[in-house]
């Protein structure tokens, strides 16, 4: 178990070292919000290997259901007011 | 200060903040190699005292529950200021069902009966399976959540009400501070656990700390739904007003 | 091998904390936040995993197993999600600057104050 458990804990590490400045270098808070779905679901993968089951469901829920859904409407809504000001 | 100049002195503050980093955690035993007491402690006790399969949900609500009651204030206390910064605006606008495809009405209510159900099922056996009040709370109020993606925003609405969800995040709170605070009347720490539970690896596990558990779910709920709604709002009132 | 945990952990808080210093978005700067504070999931998670351990649930595992920490699980998993409720309050503020100052670039807001 150990054996196998290695190679993938330097797998999901990789992942995670290269998805991190993925997330900060998508300028485009659209972009960036879908990249970070992707980084949330690497680190529950990461999690479980830690054995972590626990902080895994933790992050699985947060990154696919509560981050998407408000950082999605503060978008929304700075460009709805952007298009008001264009509309004036 | 201009923006280059600004980055141009951070570079060197996070080479310097980098190079610390990689300095102390070279001062932390190897990866794999901690062995700390207090977890070995835990592993062996957990289960004969506390009647729980879960050590780390036993850690987080009922050996260190006094911990996760100052984590839930800071939940509170930012829950509070969102409906603060947003509730700005009493109009609750009429909107149009915008849902109209049946396929999505019906996988989307399963979806939203099955998350709900997960969530519950989460918070129930958070003693003896991975999950407990804070993970099943943000299933629960996901699933609530995808109300407004299956039936629009009239019936989402119906569930974000805040005068029912107020109610139940104040509960939840209040009722972690007041299970704490039995423990005190009768003569014990407080948070102590009142009950030695019942049978391992079952709903009744937990003794008083399942009491614990529950209220965080209720509070991580209910408060992760008023701030859906309180967002939800941010987007439809611009809409209907303009329409 | 042993080190490349931790190295992770100090690369992504670096990493976010260079994203929150030029950013010229506010949105994008409490995502930046977020991936900060993941480096501190990172960083504790590798500390308590113990080799060989498993989870330390003993659902169907005998007692005195060895298992990796759980006291740092327990600190992380309501961190994680206390976290959402503290990034949605720094996007409420966000909207609240936006709809002053029309504007969620930080530079241009220091310009109109100035």
């Amino acid at each position: 178990m150990i054996a196998t458990l290695v190679p993938l804990q330097s797998v999901a590490l990789a992942l995670v070292a290269l998805l991190a400045p993925a997330v900060v270098l998508a300028r485009d808070p659209l972009r960036m919000i879908i990249v970070n779905g992707l980084y949330g679901l690497v680190l529950v993968l990461l999690f479980v290997i830690y054995g972590a089951p626990d902080v895994s469901l933790s992050m699985l829920v947060v990154s696919t259901v509560a981050y998407p859904f408000i950082v999605l409407i503060a978008i929304a809504r700075v460009r709805a007011r952007r298009g008001e000001k264009e509309d004036e | 200060m201009t923006r280059r100049v600004r980055i141009w002195i951070f570079l060197p503050a996070l080479a310097g903040l980098a190079a610390l980093l990689v300095w102390g955690y070279l001062g932390i035993p190897g990866f794999g190699d901690y062995h700390g007491p207090y977890g070995f402690v835990l592993d062996r006790l957990a289960t004969p005292l506390r009647h729980m399969d879960n050590v780390v949900n036993a850690t987080t609500y009922d050996i260190r529950g006094f911990d996760t009651l100052g984590e839930e204030f800071i939940l509170f206390a930012a829950v509070i200021g969102v409906v603060m910064l947003l509730r700005d605006t009493d109009e609750k606008p009429e909107m149009r069902d915008e849902v109209e495809s049946d396929l999505v009405r019906v996988f989307g209510t399963l979806a939203v009966g099955g998350a709900i159900l997960v969530g519950l099922w989460l918070v129930a056996f958070g003693f003896v399976t991975p999950g407990g009040g804070f993970q099943g709370g943000v299933a629960i109020a996901g699933g609530a959540a995808l109300v407004y993606l299956v039936a629009g925003y009239r019936a989402f609405a119906a569930f974000g009400d805040e005068q029912v969800l107020d109610p139940i995040k104040g509960v939840g709170a209040g009722g972690y501070v007041v299970i704490g605070l039995a423990a005190l009347v009768s003569g014990l720490p407080y948070l102590t656990n009142l009950f030695s539970g019942g049978a391992v690896g079952t709903v009744w596990s937990g003794g008083s700390a399942g009491f614990v558990n529950w209220a965080a779910g209720m509070e991580v709920a209910a408060a992760n739904l008023i701030l859906y709604a309180e967002f939800l709002n941010q987007y439809i009132v611009p809409i209907a007003r303009r329409s | 091998m042993s080190f490349l945990p931790y190295a992770v952990a100090a690369w992504v808080c670096v990493v976010g904390l260079y994203g929150i210093v030029t950013s010229r978005n506010l949105i994008h700067l409490a995502l930046c936040l977020t991936i900060t504070q993941s480096s501190t999931y990172l960083l504790l998670l590798a500390i308590g995993y113990v080799k060989g351990g498993g989870p330390p649930i003993f659902k169907g595992v005998k007692l005195g197993t060895t298992t990796v920490d759980p006291v740092v699980q327990a600190l992380t998993l309501t961190d994680i999600v206390v976290s959402v409720t503290v990034i949605a309050l720094i996007l409420a503020l966000a909207l609240d600057v936006h709809k002053q100052a029309g504007t969620i670039d930080p530079d241009e807001i220091r310009e109109m104050s100035g």
